[in-house]
């Protein structure tokens, strides 16, 4: 056995090999972000049950696979993916293809692309939300729908940049602030975005009690955050029963790309409601939610290959995500101005801005505005209404985009 | 009719094109929820009629049952007197007449409650 000449083999097959070779220096620094998110998520608790599982997918592409090295142990192969988006090549949509030569997170990857996941965590969302502030107070909606405002701004600054139709939908999403939502809309529009994507709409949600704030006081009068709302009229069990049913139907019908969203939403909704399926809601907000997690959180960082991430377009996407995110607040905002107005001051501006989805995050972010401006002030229960609305909104939005653009 | 003929490319959109797209998906949006928000506003309209012939059907009774069968009683030395008791708890009412006294600084026996009625939001 000839060992100089072993160890020169088992050098040059090493990862640490492939660093000095063409553009194994990408590799390098995309170890160095994945250690930043892993940072961000576990120091900074930015989504830490995501983040944390981006990250380490992130980590994990980047040290086994390498653009100029043989691919054969790396655990995501995306010319595997590009093979299964081109029309052209006989693994054209072949799922076959990718269980025979895929890695692991090949593998894992497809439930992210099949909407497998997304869907799933919908179902999870659908059994912990209480849709009760929504149905005593049906005007939330209005909120909800204002707070979509940045999904299409983005979108429009996202062509007037450059970026083609389906690549400016995906960005757009991330306005809506429901990282479920966009990792479904962009793995079926831009597949190819999906890991910068991701990162932003999730680091954002993480950032709500940082962006919105200063917009929240930039755009409310003192007078205006001090106002008190009156408690709302309870909701009956039977309501909340009928509430689930009633949304699918009509939200499906209008709108049938949004199906495997609020379908499973909605499913989840109606098994905490119902109370006679303890059991199943329990599973899908726990155990089950838990495990598409992993998955999702894994799946997702492997999409962060350096070649596609290192680019002027990963900066662009996450400047456009947090115009998003601000102009959504703001369309929140001035809708809850206009029902200060029209109401004579009866209803608090401020539970405008929890129409962004980012459940509960952004309608805490309203709770903790409204007691500054005035102690005695209680609206969290109130912006919760516009909080569940935004997660139906952001739905109704990512399925128009995809109707058009899928 | 499909979305798609919203713009000749849906790949390589035109700044116009894709000014139609935003402002019609916002509309889209909006309409959706405005839909399913008189929706729920009829729902709960239903709902609440409901709940309300429910609670005046047992009340009626129940006063009427009252008022044939209870005599007429003699006050207690030092009571405040009978109260009628509209849609609220005897424990409530309890509570409000001694925060009444408080800030009348009156003892509660001086004071004569007619009746205790809850106000409902849409009454106010």
């Amino acid at each position: 056995m000839d060992i100089l000449e072993t160890l020169k083999t088992l050098w040059s097959g090493s990862g640490f090999y492939n660093f000095f070779m063409d553009g194994g220096y990408k590799n390098l620094i995309m170890i160095v972000i994945s250690c930043a998110l892993l940072y961000l998520g576990i120091k900074k608790k930015f989504e830490p049950l995501l983040l944390v599982g981006i990250a380490f997918g992130c980590l994990l592409v980047n040290i086994s696979y390498f653009v100029s090295a043989d691919s054969t142990n790396a655990l995501y192969h995306p010319e595997l993916w590009d093979q299964f988006l081109d029309h052209d090549s006989p693994y054209y949509h072949s799922y076959g293809n990718i269980m025979s030569n895929g890695g692991l997170l090949d593998i894992l990857y497809i439930g992210v692309k099949t909407g497998l996941y997304p869907s799933l965590i919908f179902l999870g969302i659908g059994a912990m939300t209480d849709f009760g502030p929504l149905l005593s107070n049906p005007k939330s909606l209005l909120l909800g729908a204002a707070a979509q405002m940045g999904v299409f701004l983005a979108f429009f600054g996202a062509i007037c940049i450059g970026f083609d139709g389906n690549q400016a939908a995906s960005i757009g999403i991330i306005g809506g602030a429901d990282g479920p939502t966009a990792i479904f809309l962009t793995s079926k529009l831009a597949p190819e975005l999906l890991g910068p994507i991701a990162v932003a709409a999730y680091s954002y949600m993480a950032l709500i009690p940082l962006i919105q704030p200063p917009l929240m006081r930039l755009l409310t009068t003192k007078k205006e955050r001090e106002v008190k709302m009156e408690q709302t009229r309870e909701v009956s069990k039977t309501e909340k029963i009928i509430f689930p049913i009633v949304v699918a139907v009509f939200i499906i019908l209008l709108l049938p790309s949004t199906a495997p969203l609020i379908g499973c939403l909605m499913l989840g909704n109606l098994w905490k409601e119902c109370g006679v399926t303890a059991r199943l809601s329990d599973t899908v907000q726990n155990a089950l939610m838990n495990i598409v997690t992993v998955f999702l959180g894994i799946s997702v960082g492997a999409t962060m290959v350096a070649g596609n991430f290192l680019s002027w377009r990963t900066l662009l996407i996450i400047l456009l995500g947090l115009a998003a995110f601000a102009f959504s607040t703001i369309g929140g905002l001035l809708v809850g101005k206009l029902m200060y107005v029209l109401t004579g001051g009866k209803i608090n501006p401020l539970i405008g801005s929890a129409g962004v989805s980012a459940v509960p995050m952004a309608a805490r972010v309203s709770q903790n505005e409204g007691q500054k401006a005035n102690p005695s002030n209680f609206l969290l229960m109130h912006a919760m209404g516009p909080n569940v609305a935004g997660v139906i909104g952001s739905a109704i939005a990512a399925g128009f985009l995809l109707a058009v653009f899928g | 009719m499909p979305i798609h003929v919203l713009v000749a490319s849906v790949k390589d959109m035109r700044l116009g094109d894709a000014a139609v797209t935003a402002i019609f998906g916002y509309l889209v949006v909006f309409l959706g929820l405005t839909l399913l928000m008189t929706i729920l506003y009829l729902m709960g309209a239903g709902f609440q009629a409901k709940a309300k012939r429910k609670q005046a059907v047992p009340a009626v009774a129940a006063s009427e049952a009252a008022a044939e069968s209870a005599p007429e009683q003699l006050l207690a030395p030092g009571s405040a007197g009978h109260v009628k008791l509209y849609d609220v708890p005897d424990k409530e009412a309890a509570m409000i007449m001694a925060i009444v006294a408080n800030q009348m600084q009156k003892p509660l026996n001086e004071l004569h409650f007619i009746s205790i009625k809850e106000v409902k939001n849409d009454e106010v």
